[in-house]
């Protein structure tokens, strides 16, 4: 590609065509702040922080302008930085500025930028402010325009990167806000649950739901017997909201931590993961041997299943029925570990500790009640259990690293890559191989469906099958995946969905990473290392071989895809209104 | 409206998407065409609007709110205009416009429920000499005073 050479602030820089001024300044050092800057995105130029002066008439947004050969770029004068403080005001004069009350706060772009520019109160430009309602009628996304900067990371990630786009900005000027049509709740809209726009929000506008205070009573409550299961992602993730690296491996402090703020059980969803596993291969042999419907495609994902009932509802009967994994394990919990127990499951709270903020909408579906009381009672995501240790006073750093409980808590290196793009797909493979051929899999790491491509492809040889099989990550990247097996131009029988780009560890429900962050390293791919890891790292990688599963079969459930099965670990589908 | 011309229109607009259908910027074109067939854009059309055209209803609806031309709701049988330009604002058109709110129980943008007026503001009309200024379909009022106004609506509630 061809290069061209301009000089920032006095340095000398050279970069390909085509890069902006933005990216060329970063790779010199020099860090343009920016706030709707989103990489590969959102690059649109609307907040007007990245101005910088290329000697014309006025100050351009860095963001939005191409390098030309031997441009001369200065990005800290003396009216620049007026200029850009004076932006900053304009943004606070409508925001709420509540600070310390704020999910954000001090992880905040808005925030930080105000610290660094040396902008105190924000009260220059003080005058109209529209007071907006919060809406917090979803199950999962809590939406406060009061703290909105509509920069529109949220509606370019709903709309590009998720192809759901149900929010976008309504009306014009000062009364532009972010909405959905109609000004419904995102409760009443497509909605998907995912909370990309979460973690593409710069500021407090959008968090999860949250359920901390629900858990917290289940944990004072003496009647309650409180049951916790942490997904695989979340291992992977949570260090980094007590200041450790990302991606930190840290699998025995968790265990420890949730024991720490008093649960009663301490199992893992991992230990579920390789349930799926078990019944999910066994279901797609079942759909392979008596002529079902293929592709059978993955149902672990609650938002890649809303999206699937909004948008592509004709694929229901090919979705796999069993139903995600920490929703399994709480069926399990409520029967085979109560009776083992001998503990009333009305007695028992399961609070699922997910990297999701759509797991929150999965566990309050009508059909998850297998055993008469609702499977999951409640669901935290990462960054909610962050809060709660905090708020105890753990320090998470310190711990010493423990075993989950037995019964439900031993899992294989299958069920730990549940967590990244591709392990869902690699896991079924893993005991599909060995179910369909009865021979040993020597060679368990299926690299073809790994890393962050966004469709994977790969023909795998079973024995005398050659399965074809693809892997999407994004519900934006699932639709042109369908669109390719609608159209008959893709000929499989095995596909992986998940709703997040690059799968759980970059959930709506992980830690925060700023886009400053995020245009240097991609979470997914530095988490992912960890589960594969964890992976490496396991005595058994085969879901099969798990001792508590074969225990779980023997005594309990009998075969795989049986019909104890049926009524306890799958569920069904139905199609959902898009307006 | 009966349904036979009920059916014309919604014929009308699927016409209007079908010769705009791939090109680049079709939505503006096919929403004002869909203003004229019906008069405003109520949610059933934008959604034959986005479903036609591919495009998600967010955008539709955020270019129906961007622009003021777009109108959600029905207009009256009569609509009035209420110049805010600098001149007429300076002579008192806000409390002109105060004042018509106030007699008809309507906000500015929208229509009364009986469906007889609908208050807008407007730019500029190019009349500042007779500032303040508003207009009634076609008719010009200027030089107004707040107390004048129920005298001039009462010629159009009859």
């Amino acid at each position: 590609m061809d290069k061209i050479k301009l000089t920032i602030d006095g340095v000398a820089a050279e970069v390909d065509a085509g890069s902006t001024v933005l990216e060329a300044a970063r790779s010199v050092g020099i860090r343009i702040p920016s706030l709707c800057y989103l990489k590969g995105v959102n690059e649109i130029g609307a907040c007007r922080m990245c101005v910088v002066d290329v000697g014309g008439r006025a100050l351009q947004a860095a963001c939005v302008l191409p390098v030309t050969p031997n441009m001369v770029v200065k990005t800290n004068t003396a009216d620049i930085r007026s200029a850009r403080k004076a932006n900053l005001e304009l943004l606070l004069s409508t925001h709420d500025k509540k600070c310390l009350s704020c999910a954000r706060s001090q992880n905040c772009e808005l925030q930080q930028l105000c610290r660094e520019l040396g902008v105190e109160d924000g009260d220059r430009f003080a005058g109209d402010r529209i007071e907006y309602e919060v809406d917090d009628l979803s199950a999962s996304i809590v939406r406060d325009n009061n703290k909105c900067i509509v920069c529109r990371r949220c509606v370019a990630t709903c709309g590009k990167v998720q192809n759901v786009s149900v929010i976008g900005p309504v009306g014009r000027g000062f009364k532009t806000k972010i909405a959905s049509p109609w000004g419904k709740s995102l409760s009443e809209t497509a909605c998907i649950n995912c909370g990309q726009c979460i973690i593409a929000c710069p500021v407090g506008a959008l968090r999860e739901k949250d359920e901390t205070d629900k858990v917290w009573e289940y944990l004072a409550d003496p009647q309650k017997h409180v049951v916790v299961q942490p997904a695989p992602a979340v291992r992977v993730a949570i260090g980094e909201e007590f200041g450790m690296p990302m991606g930190s491996r840290v699998t025995g402090k968790l265990a420890a931590a949730l024991r720490r703020i008093g649960f009663d059980r301490v199992f893992d969803t991992d230990f579920a993961a390789d349930l799926t596993i078990m019944e999910e291969a066994t279901e797609f042999l079942h759909r392979v041997n008596s002529g079902g419907v293929l592709p059978m495609i993955t149902s672990c994902s609650p938002g890649w299943v809303k999206y699937m009932e909004t948008f592509y509802p004709e694929f229901i009967p090919n979705v796999s029925t069993c139903k995600s994994p920490h929703m399994m394990a709480g069926a399990m919990i409520k029967s085979y570990y109560a009776k083992k127990a001998g503990i009333d499951p009305k007695d028992i709270a399961v609070v699922s500790v997910m990297p999701c903020t759509a797991k929150k909408f999965e566990a309050k579906r009508s059909e998850m009640n297998a055993t008469g009381y609702p499977d999951v009672d409640a669901v935290i995501t990462t960054r909610e259990l962050a809060r709660m240790l905090k708020e105890a006073g753990v320090e998470f750093e310190k711990l010493p690293d423990e075993d989950f409980d037995p019964l439900m808590g031993e899992s294989t290196g299958a069920g730990a890559i549940f967590g990244a793009t591709g392990g869902v797909m690699e896991a079924a493979l893993r005991t599909a191989y060995e179910k369909i051929t009865g021979k040993t899999l020597e060679q368990v790491e299926f690299q073809s469906v790994r890393g962050l491509v966004g469709i994977k492809e790969a023909t795998i040889h079973i024995g005398e099958l050659d399965v074809n099989v693809a892997v999407a990550h994004s519900t934006g990247m699932a639709s042109k995946l369908l669109d390719m097996v609608k159209s008959g131009e893709k000929q499989l029988h095995f596909i992986e969905i998940m709703g997040c780009p690059g799968g759980c560890v970059n959930g709506g429900g992980q830690p925060i990473v700023s886009s400053w962050v995020r245009s240097q390293v991609n979470p997914a791919q530095v988490r992912a290392k960890g589960l594969y890891d964890e992976d490496e790292a396991k005595t058994f990688r085969k879901s099969h071989e798990n001792p508590e599963i074969i225990q779980i079969y023997e005594e309990f459930l009998g075969e795989p895809d049986g019909h104890l099965s049926h009524e306890l670990l799958h569920t069904h589908y139905h199609a959902r209104d898009r307006y | 409206m009966t349904d036979a011309k009920k059916v014309d229109k919604y014929q009308e607009l699927q016409g209007a998407i079908k010769r705009h259908h791939g090109e680049r910027g079709a939505l503006m074109p096919v929403l004002q065409e869909a203003q004229s067939i019906f008069g405003y854009v109520p949610q059933d059309v934008q959604i034959q609007i986005a479903e036609g055209l591919n495009v998600p209803l967010t955008e539709v609806y955020g270019v129906a709110t961007f622009y003021s031309q777009f109108a959600l709701e029905p207009r009256g049988e009569h609509v009035i205009g209420v110049c805010l330009g600098t001149a007429c604002y300076v002579k008192g058109s806000q409390k002109v416009m105060d004042r018509i709110a106030q007699e008809l129980n309507v906000e500015v943008g929208h229509t009364t429920p009986d469906g007889k007026f609908t208050l807008n503001a407007t730019r500029c009309l190019g009349a500042c000499g007779l500032a303040p200024v508003i207009m009634i379909d076609e008719e010009v009022y200027g030089r107004l005073k707040p107390d004048e106004v129920p005298g001039i609506l009462a010629k159009y509630q009859a």
